[in-house]
């Protein structure tokens, strides 16, 4: 029997997967295309960047479009309030959405979202009408002012962007799951592995952002392929929700009737 | 004059230039965002923002993100 499921609503639109890719880091533009069409994804990340550094922008975006998923563009590399909030506008205007992954660092070491510097930027850009995902640490108090806020949609690390080590703090994240019920949740950044994704996805978390760990796999698109079906594994633990732990032993196959039975 | 173009110098022969034919001058290819001095400034203002001395424009396009 299929579970019931609820589709995945992001500030009002309905999306058909629960795993969100990224653009970047893949070793050909087919390969990328590939990814994202093995992936099942209904959303792809995307920035701006200076004319003339990087390959043209219109070749890039043709391509994009040709995948005809929803576009949720960030402000990586943003190291202030200013630098995030202009680098979301131009944003708009390119991508023509007021979705915006809002990543704003304080630390050059771990990449580690600045949790002060995201608040206000968010209260800024709430104000201008944008949808904000922001991209933040795994800090119940700062989830809980973002919230306050206005973010519907709540992006807590697993780890630090590309390191791909997983969920480093189970805890943190299970503690605002249950604390933000009624938020959307995703695990942004910092998974390796489709079991990575498949046990964020079993604490409760709606879908999980990822990149760098289908990118830079030796196969991205069998990764990719591992990754969708990690979340539905995931996210179908999370429903059926899985039995008590035990402390102690307890056989599966009735002992009534046993052959041979010794009693001590 | 001298301005900043995307972090380099930019000498242009004029000092009476806007947005528009700045961006013109430099070639933008669509899709494109600009701002000055960090502030965005939408493309339906391009026409009538005039350029100073010294301003900072950024042209920004689409590019791969995770």
């Amino acid at each position: 029997m299929a579970l019931l499921d609820k589709p995945l609503t992001i500030y009002g639109k309905t999306l058909s997967s629960r795993l969100f890719i990224g653009s970047a880091l893949y070793p050909s533009p087919q390969v990328m295309l590939d990814s994202i069409e093995a992936s099942n994804a209904s959303v792809v990340t995307v920035s701006l960047r200076r004319q003339g550094t990087v390959e043209a922008g219109a070749d890039f975006w043709q391509l994009i479009k040709q995948t005809k998923r929803d576009i949720l563009p960030n402000t990586a590399g943003c190291y202030n309030v200013k630098e995030a909030v202009t680098l979301a506008q131009m944003c708009r205007e390119v991508f023509q959405t007021n979705w915006i992954k809002l990543e704003l660092l304080g630390d050059e070491y771990n990449l580690q979202p600045d949790p002060i510097a995201l608040l206000e930027a968010t209260r800024i850009l709430i104000a201008d009408g944008f949808e904000v995902l922001p991209y933040c640490t795994d800090d119940l108090v700062i989830c809980q002012k973002l919230v306050e806020l206005g973010c519907e949609v709540l992006m807590p690390w697993g780890a630090p962007i590309g390191t791909g080590k997983g969920l480093l703090n189970p805890y943190n994240l299970k503690v605002i799951r249950e604390r933000l019920p009624n938020t959307t949740l995703l695990v942004d950044a910092g998974l390796g592995l489709p079991s990575h994704a498949c046990q964020a996805m079993e604490i409760g978390y709606d879908a999980v952002l990822l990149n760098s760990a289908v990118a830079q796999a030796g196969d991205p698109v069998m990764m990719a392929k591992g990754f969708a079906a990690a979340v539905a594994a995931g996210r179908a633990g999370y429903l059926a929700q899985a039995m008590p732990e035990k402390e102690l032993a307890k056989p599966s196959t009735p002992t009534l009737g046993m052959p041979f039975w010794h009693q001590n | 004059m001298n301005i900043i173009f995307n972090g380099q110098v930019l000498t242009l022969a004029t000092s009476e230039i806007n947005l528009t034919q700045l961006l013109q001058q430099q070639g933008a290819q669509e899709p494109f965002a600009v701002a000055v001095n960090q502030t965005f400034v939408p493309r339906s203002q391009c026409d009538g923002y005039q350029l100073q001395a010294g301003d900072s424009v950024e042209l920004l396009s689409p590019i791969q993100g995770g």
